[in-house]
Formats: structure tokens, sequence, C-alpha cells
């Protein structure tokens, strides 16, 4: 039961560390690279346009998109990993 | 054929199609009323989910208002987005592992209280009220623009059609009809853009073009040159802080609307809730990212096409012509120079454009055949129709399951439950139908309530639930009170001069924020009310512990489902 419990401990720590990670990146390309440091970026260009710029309204977008698709297939690792994931689930990506 | 007989005809026929969808789908029991039976593949949960999220107004009017802002437009761009991360990652597995109806259900449980699940219950049935009553307005009008009936014969057709299928089939009719109206909306928006991309640019990929051809420094140079804003520099129409403040405030708004959350129920598993919030933030992308590009290009080839020159010149360019006829174009030689001056005042500017021309003339402007006008006007129709049937279904299922059911009549059967849902449905299409024909004062305000609200009231609450064991029910109840009001009163005072008729503002902004940014300080203050509450009373029973721990494992989401 204890060890159980444990284990279950620590797939709930590895999640966290992996939201945690993922949310730096969502933070960085959005309020980072579209508005904090929008101005300093507005010098470095992306195609013709203005880097910040490029951020702002495709690049972060875009990103974002990944990212949940890297977590859906990450938490689908973890889940296995830690033998939590549902029954009678197929491998999928 | 004329555009006006192949937009009735194309109209009429995706109509028949979401009536036959619907008929297909019509449901018998509660799991297939409220949560399509949780049937839902990931992709088409996905596509349902973008379409439910993309209003009529975002179909008609968002690439117009970044076409106004420019750079920061990118506020709604991120905002409205950046919210399926924070879905995705913190809030959709869990709530479908939980595995039940609604949001207030959730909250309900989770804090083991009838009032959180109240409160709750009147939060979701605001937001959605607010948000569904520019949604009926926006139906009204593309029928009146397209099809010459009048806003109230329009505004009818429309809830027929949602009541057809949204009382009929719930959640799974809705579900199956939205696909189909995603479907249409994209092609409807990517067949224009990519038009108007290659004859502008001749780079068909209207992402690429913007990147990577001159078009966008072109424009920027143009209205340097004029005297106006900047397009592509910063901060030129809202602070830093306000960026920042207002794109906070959309995300997490975003990951507490109720209609979206919901949609997170209908899926298989839990697996798959995190996948679905990928294809809906896909579907949604596709959409988002043209729409900068459109964006540029349309207002490019506006002042490129007007600017510097004569009246009767600029009036014998065809779309001119025909866009100055509805209003939506005003040409003006008011100096009386013999040429047309674009400036940023408004008392010498001479050409002036509403900002939903941007999409509707692109057709023209573009010189595509007369259907693409009809396809434009069928993608608008269904961005509209399927937004506002999830957000009945979000504000019926509140009253119907979680104040009905679960508050006022445990023991209904599940016959008295299926006829009290749909009868809330229907009377919830009444309502909105009525605000479309009589659009209360708050409609541009909708914006700034709806997700303001969610953000301070819904997010922390289901946030904390799965996050924090330890939360209670008195730290819920204080935190979603404390957000809710704060956030609803600093709204209003920050835009009094539309909600209480006062000369002046009578709070500019709080802390240098404004209305849409301000829900970011009732989530702040939320998480710190519940927080510092909770750890001052008693901890929550033991079994609510394990339901936590339980929602947290993917494994047995299956059986869950059977409620």
């Amino acid at each position: 039961m204890d060890k159980k419990q444990d284990r279950a401990q620590a797939y709930w720590k590895a999640n966290i560390r992996l939201i945690a990670i993922l949310l730096v990146i969502w933070a960085l390309v959005s309020f980072g690279a579209a508005i904090l440091f929008a101005v300093p970026l507005s010098g470095l260009n992306v195609g013709q346009i203005p880097m910040s710029f490029w951020f702002a309204q495709q690049g972060s977008m875009i990103t974002f998109v990944i990212l949940i698709f890297v977590y859906a297939w990450l938490m689908n690792r973890l889940d296995r990993e830690y033998d939590v994931h549902e029954e009678g689930e197929e491998e999928t990506s | 054929m004329s555009t006006e007989t192949w937009t009735l005809i194309i109209v009429a026929i995706t109509f028949a199609f979401y009536l036959y969808i619907g008929y297909m789908n019509r449901v018998r029991e509660t799991a297939g009323f409220y949560v399509a039976g949780r049937g839902v593949p990931a992709i088409a949960n996905g596509a349902a989910t973008a379409a439910d999220w993309m209003s009529g107004a975002s179909f008609v009017s968002m690439a117009g208002l970044i076409a106004f802002l420019g750079y920061d437009g990118a506020v709604y761009l991120m905002g409205w987005t950046g919210g399926y991360v924070l879905l995705a990652l913190l809030l959709a597995p869990y709530l479908r592992k939980y595995g039940k109806y609604t949001v207030p259900d959730f909250i309900g449980d989770r804090y083991y209280s009838n009032t959180a699940r109240a409160v709750a219950a009147i939060a979701t049935v605001f937001i959605s009220l607010t948000y569904v009553a520019g949604q009926m307005r926006a139906v009204g009008i593309v029928f009146s623009r397209f099809l010459q009936v009048d806003i109230l014969m329009g505004v009818i057709i429309g809830m027929a059609i949602v009541a057809f299928f949204a009382v009929l089939g719930g959640m799974k009719g809705i579900t199956w009809t939205q696909v189909a109206q995603y479907t249409i909306l994209i092609l409807a928006y990517l067949i224009t853009a990519v038009a108007i991309s290659a004859k502008l640019t001749g780079n068909p990929v209207p992402q690429l073009a913007l990147t990577f051809s001159d078009i966008a420094v072109r424009l920027n140079q143009i209205q340097t040159d004029l005297g106006l804003k900047e397009y592509l520099a910063p901060f030129q129409h809202f602070s830093q802080l306000n960026v920042l403040f207002i794109t906070l405030a959309l995300m997490i708004g975003t990951a507490g609307l109720p209609h979206v959350i919901i949609r997170f129920y209908t899926v298989p598993s839990v697996a798959d809730a995190r996948k679905s919030a990928g294809w809906a933030l896909l579907f949604i992308v596709i959409l988002y990212t043209t729409a900068p590009a459109l964006a540029v290009f349309a207002k490019y080839n506006i002042l490129n096409s007007l600017n510097g020159k004569t009246v009767e010149d600029a009036q014998s360019i065809e779309w001119v012509s025909s866009w100055q006829k509805t209003g939506l174009l005003k040409i003006e030689d008011k100096n009386g120079d013999g040429v047309l001056t674009m400036t940023s005042d408004k008392a010498t500017n001479e050409i002036v454009f509403d900002r939903d021309i941007i999409v509707l003339s692109t057709p023209e402007v573009a010189q595509l055949a007369p259907w693409v006008v009809g396809l434009v006007a069928a993608g608008g129709l269904a961005a509209a129709l399927s937004t506002a049937a999830g957000l009945l279904l979000a504000m019926s299922s509140a009253f119907s399951h979680d104040v009905y059911y679960r508050i006022m009549r445990p023991d209904a059967d599940e016959r008295q439950r299926m006829i009290v849902g749909r009868s809330t449905i229907f009377v919830a299409i009444l309502i909105a139908g009525y605000f479309g024909v009589h659009p209360p004062g708050f409609v541009g305000e909708v914006v700034a309530f709806a997700f303001g609200l969610a953000a301070a009231s819904l997010f922390p609450a289901i946030f904390l639930g799965i996050f924090d064991k330890r939360m209670n029910r008195e730290g819920a109840i204080a935190g979603i009170l404390t957000g809710l009001i704060f956030t609803l009163v600093m709204i209003i005072l920050i835009r009094s001069t539309r909600l209480l008729g006062t000369a002046e503002p009578i709070l500019p902004s709080f802390l240098g924020v404004n209305a849409q940014g301000v829900g970011v300080y009732g989530a702040i203050l939320n998480f710190i009310v519940s927080l510092v509450v909770s750890r001052m009373t008693a901890p929550p029973p033991e079994e609510i512990q394990h339901m936590v721990e339980d929602i947290r494992v993917p494994r047995g989401a299956g059986q869950a489902a059977a409620h």
C-alpha cells in the first residue's frame, strides 16, 4: 500500500515537473519574446519582419500547438512507465 | 448567377446539412444529452471545440481588429490561443478523469458543498449569457447583410436552426454539427486568404507571405509616411503593462470558460482529452495565424488603392463603390485638395472603413467568383451558430443538471431530467434570441466580462481543486466570491461611461490596468484568499482527499464515465 502510494507520488511529481518545463517555454515565447523583450527583439528579423512581431502574431501560437502535443505524447509514456495508463488503451502518439 | 442567388443556395445547402446531422444524432438519455455519451473521437472533439470557440465575431471582425491595432492585436491572438495550453496541461485531463457532466458538478463535489455548486452554476450561466447575447446579434447581421432579410427575421431563422439540433440532439447533435460547421468556416476563410495572398504577394500561403514578403514592411512604411501609428512596433495602442495583463486575462479566462471545458468531458479517455486539446488548438491556430496575414494584406490593399487618389478614380474601382453603398466604407475629400488622404485625426481623415470590411470585402477585392462570397456568408453563419449552440448547452446544463437535479430534485428520474434539459435549452434559446433582437448595452463589454469573470472565479477554483489537496470548501467559496465581486465591480467602474452612463469613468484603471486585463488581479486575489482561508479552517474530509488522488491518475476513467 505504502509502496503504491510512493509510486503515485513519484508519478505526480514527474507530471508537475513536465508541466513546469512546458509552461516556462509557454511564457518565454509569449510574455517573453512578444511583450517583455518586444523592444530589444524588434531589431532582429524573421524573414522580413521584426522577430518580436513574428512571435506576437505567428510564432507564439505555433509553439502553443506543439507544446500540447508534446505534453500529450510524453504523458502517455509516463502513464505506461508508472503503470497508471487506461485499460485497453493502445499506444498512440 | 448573381451573388445573392449563390449565397442563398450555399446557405440553404449548409443549413439542410446541419439539420440532417442534428436529426441523425438525436438522443434519448442524459449522458448523450450532456456529454455526447463520451463517444467523440479526439480529433472530432478538437474540430467541434474549434467551431465552438471561433464565434461569428472572430470570423468576421478579428482580422479587422488586428488591422487597426497592428502589433498590439497580438493580445487577442496570444490570449485566445495560449489559454488552451493551460487547459490541456492543468485542467482537461483531470476533469475528464473525474468524469461528470458540468463545471459546477466538479466544484460542488470537490468542495462538498451545494453552496459552491450554486455559485459555480450562477457564474456559468452569467458568463455564457453575456457571451451568447453577442452571438445571436452576429447571426442576425450576417443574414441581413448577405440575404437582405431584416435582422429580426435573421435572428428567428438562426434560433430555429439551433433549437432543432440542440433540443433534439443535446451535446451529441451539437458536437457533430460543429464538426461540419468548422469545415465550412475554415474553407471559407482559407479560400479568400489564399487568393488575396497570391494576388498581392505571389505567395499563396498567407503565413509565409506575411513573414517572407515585404508587404508588412511596406504597410508599415505607408502608415509612418501618413503619420499613422507604426504597424510593426509594439505598444502603440496599449501600454506594455496592459498588453501583458490583457493577454494573461484572456488566457486564464479561456481556460475557465465553461462551454470550452465541458467539451473535454465528451471524449472516451484521459489520453484523448490531452490529445483533443492539441487538435482543438491546431484547428484554431490555422485560422488565427491566417488572420494577421489577412489583416496586413487587406489594409495594405485599401490604403494602396485609395490613398492619394482622386475621388473619381477611387469610385471607378468596383469594390469601392459597392462597399460605399453599405456605409462600411466612406471616402470624402474633406479639405478639397482633390485627393484622398488617410490621417489619424477623425476630423481630417478622408478614408473611413469599418473593421468588418477586412474579411467581408476580400472576395471582391481579390476578384473571386460570386460563389466564394456565398461561402464566406455561410462560414460566418457557421461560426456564429456553432458558438451559440455550445454556449446554450453550457448554460442549460448548469441549470437543469446542477440546479434542478443535483440541488432541487435529486430524486428526479431519467425521463424528467431529459424533459427539464430540453426545456431549459429551449428557454435559453428564446432569451438569447431576445438579446439578439434587442442587444443590451453591454455587448461591447462582453469580452471584458466573460473572460474577466471566468479568469477570476472558475479557473482558480478548478485549478486549486486538482493541484492543492488541502484546499477546502471555505477557501474555495471565499476565493470565488472575492474574485467574482472584485472583477465585476472593477469592470463596471472602469467602463462606467457605457454601463452606468456617467460622463467620465469612475475609475480610469486599476493600478494602470484596463477593464479587459483587470481579471488577472481578480484571479490573483482569488488565489490568495483561497489559500489563506483554507489554511485557517479544517482540512477537507478524507474521502475528498482520496478523490483528488484518484483524478490525478488516468486509470479507471472508463468506469467513472458509467455514472
